[in-house]
């Protein structure tokens, strides 16, 4: 008993660190933003920040906790983006404005990638693997092709819908076109802020924490570590895949919604929605540490941030996050490398061993 | 005599993909890895045929035929020094670095050529062919593309049908361990693979380039995707396999870009693929594996 109330304390403690780690942030941005002590670039950088923790946090659940590799996070951010996108527009253009839609955009967002998030994952999380990987990766190019190529536009009498242009639509003379193909959406309302960020971001944290430790996150680690053992203990995979990767998805639209509000223009660009994009938020993952909900977003803050900061580094950024990127994953997973750590920690056993354990095996010695 | 233009040239693109899907195929048979770096090792040999034949003026053929080999040492390079160490190691940590070699790759071009697309001097040098009278040309670089595509497959079959090396391939791809007690190198023969199939991509880039004229750090990413896709329903592991799906994949691309939306095209490839595996998830030539506890 005494060494689970030690993990649940700790657990706990690490909850917490999170939690002040934000609000400290956010306090320190806010104070300094009110003494005008920020740059404009870093102003800038403030709400993308919130989208790339959202989306790092949520991948988190699906690549760390869940043990499923998606390459198609983007396409759900798209989603969720989009649709968003589609109603604050459409009510700025009925003339109605306020932050309370921005409210219901975000629930809209949210629904819309979640309802993907499900009706991809049932047949996609069948697969393993790198089946499973390529897959979500041609979800992911499908939703922004169609984004790419869709028409949308209302009048009086409905909505309608086109994949060829916008004389396709038909629209009467009141109507009004929201969705123009390739060039996408204009004059989005500029709704999100740092402090809706933060907030979109604590309140994704709480989720995906309590998730973890609830029987469902449970389970789902337990279906990571060995489906076949979780399965022969009545776990049903299907079921706990599809709650992660749904919720994950919701989370991405969440972060899609952020985006959206964000810019003025929203266009479905292989930047920012393709599969570039999914392969950034996996390097948020990977580089923070998987499953680790804290090492997610300092990675996607210092790594959005830190291409800003070399400026004159621009031309070399990639090429170091991609030398990155294979020095870290030869270093964490080679099987040699592993040896050598193993043979680390065995000569020195009080820098690494797990404290917890450590005092059980003191106690036992006596 | 419109749907056949679009069918000579679908079939065309399909050998392009083949050629390239041969490579993803036989690393993930040998290897059981996805190698994701294969679309940007057939941009590199793009460009280092572009550079051999437009800027230093060497015969199109023998600079192809460079890009090859050097092609074939930047496989192995990047076996050694990205993959080799990981094996053994969980999928995910080997396709996490593939993707890191991928991006490497790209941007190394990106730093040597620029952003700027070159325009590449088709390296085939054959007239169209007209039949019935001009109703239908078939362009040089589809003849010699299809015929190619063709060559690789029977000299491949041959080779590992044949020969023993091809036997050890088949070997390590069927059971690594036993194949180690057997006395088969098998580190050798992945290496071999990789170079097999580096080899093939710079053919395949230099094919690509001169149907498709524009060449960019970003010109494998796609077309690797796609030849994967090709790999995977064809039944990856199986070179037949990866002919049939590269061929199926390239002719429902021109078909779609002709008749359908030339914006939803990519999108009707990847929902085949999707189509493919929720009904046959092993792909058309492909060996069901049935997991053992």
């Amino acid at each position: 008993m005494d060494l689970l109330q030690q993990r649940k304390k700790k657990k706990l403690s690490y909850n917490i660190s999170i939690y002040l780690m934000i609000v400290i942030a956010y306090a320190v941005v806010m104070l300094l933003s009110s003494q005008g002590k920020i740059s404009s670039l870093f102003q800038g950088l403030l709400v993308p920040f919130c989208t790339y923790s959202i989306l790092a946090v949520s991948l988190n659940l699906v690549v760390g906790i869940s043990g499923e590799l998606s390459l198609g996070h983007a396409g759900f951010m798209c989603v969720g983006a989009f649709t968003s996108a589609i109603f604050t527009r459409y009510m700025k253009f009925l003339g109605v404005e306020g932050l309370y839609l921005f409210v219901i955009a975000i629930i809209i967002g949210a629904f819309s990638a979640g309802v993907f998030g499900l009706l991809i994952g049932i047949p996609v999380l069948r697969l393993k693997g790198d089946y499973l990987a390529i897959v979500t990766l041609a979800f992911g190019e499908i939703i922004k092709n169609i984004a790419n190529a869709i028409y949308l536009g209302f009048d009086e009498n409905g909505v309608h819908l086109s994949l060829k242009n916008t004389m396709d639509l038909g629209l009467s003379d009141k109507g009004f076109i929201v969705v123009k193909g390739a060039q996408g959406i204009t004059g989005t309302p500029h709704y999100s802020s740092f402090t809706a960020g933060v907030i979109l971001l604590l309140i994704t944290i709480t989720i995906i924490l309590n998730l973890i430790e609830s029987r469902t996150g449970r389970n789902i680690k337990a279906l990571r570590d060995n489906r076949i053992a979780a399965e022969s203990v009545g776990i049903s995979a299907m079921k706990y895949k599809l709650i992660a990767f749904s919720i994950a998805s919701a989370m991405a639209g969440v972060a899609g919604v952020l985006y959206a509000h964000n810019l003025t223009t929203l266009t479905a660009l292989p930047k920012n929605f393709g599969y570039n994009m999914s392969i950034t938020i996996l390097v948020f993952v990977v580089l923070g540490g998987m499953g680790k909900i804290r090492g997610s977003i300092i990675a996607a803050v210092v790594l959005t941030l830190l291409p800003e900061m070399l400026r004159g580094l621009q031309d070399y950024r990639m090429l170091i996050y991609s030398i990155v990127l294979i020095v870290v994953m030869i270093f964490t997973s080679a099987p040699s490398i592993k040896q050598y750590v193993e043979v680390f920690k065995n000569k020195f056993p009080k820098l690494t061993r797990n404290p917890v354990l450590m005092k059980k095996t003191k106690k036992e010695g006596k | 005599m419109d749907f056949f233009t679009y069918l000579v040239s679908g079939l065309s693109l399909g050998s392009i993909y083949a050629i390239i899907a041969l490579g993803y195929t036989m690393v993930y048979g040998i290897a059981k890895m996805l190698n994701f770096a294969h679309g940007d090792v057939l941009m590199i040999g793009a460009y280092i045929s572009f550079v051999f034949m437009n800027q230093l003026g060497v015969d199109p053929a023998l600079s192809v035929l460079l890009a090859c080999i050097s092609c074939t040492v930047i496989g192995i390079t990047i076996e050694r020094i990205a993959y080799k160490p990981l094996r053994g190691a969980n999928s995910l940590a080997v396709l996490i670095t593939a993707i890191g070699v991928s991006y490497f790759l790209q941007n190394i071009a990106l730093l040597v050529y620029g952003a700027n697309p070159k325009s590449y001097k088709s390296v085939v040098s054959i007239p169209p062919l007209h039949l019935f009278n001009g109703a239908l040309s078939i362009s040089g670089e589809s003849i010699v593309t299809i015929l190619l595509c063709i060559l690789i497959m029977i000299a491949l079959t041959t080779f590992i049908n044949k020969t023993k090396m091809g036997q050890a391939m088949l070997a390590v791809s069927e059971d690594r361990g036993a194949s180690t007690l057997m006395g088969i190198n098998v580190n050798g023969t992945i290496a071999l693979t990789f170079a097999i199939g580096s080899f093939l991509a710079a053919i395949a880039g230099a094919l690509l380039c001169s149907a498709y004229p524009t060449l960019t750090p970003t010109t494998g990413a796609m077309p690797g995707i796609k030849a994967f896709v090709a790999a995977v329903i064809g039944g990856i592991g199986s070179i037949p396999g990866a002919f049939i799906g590269g061929l199926i994949l390239g002719v429902l691309e021109n078909l779609s870009k002709a008749y359908i939306s030339a914006q939803l095209s990519d999108a009707i490839v990847f929902s085949l693929l999707i189509i493919m595996l929720l009904i046959k998830p092993s792909g058309i030539l492909g060996k069901t594996n049935i997991e053992k506890v």
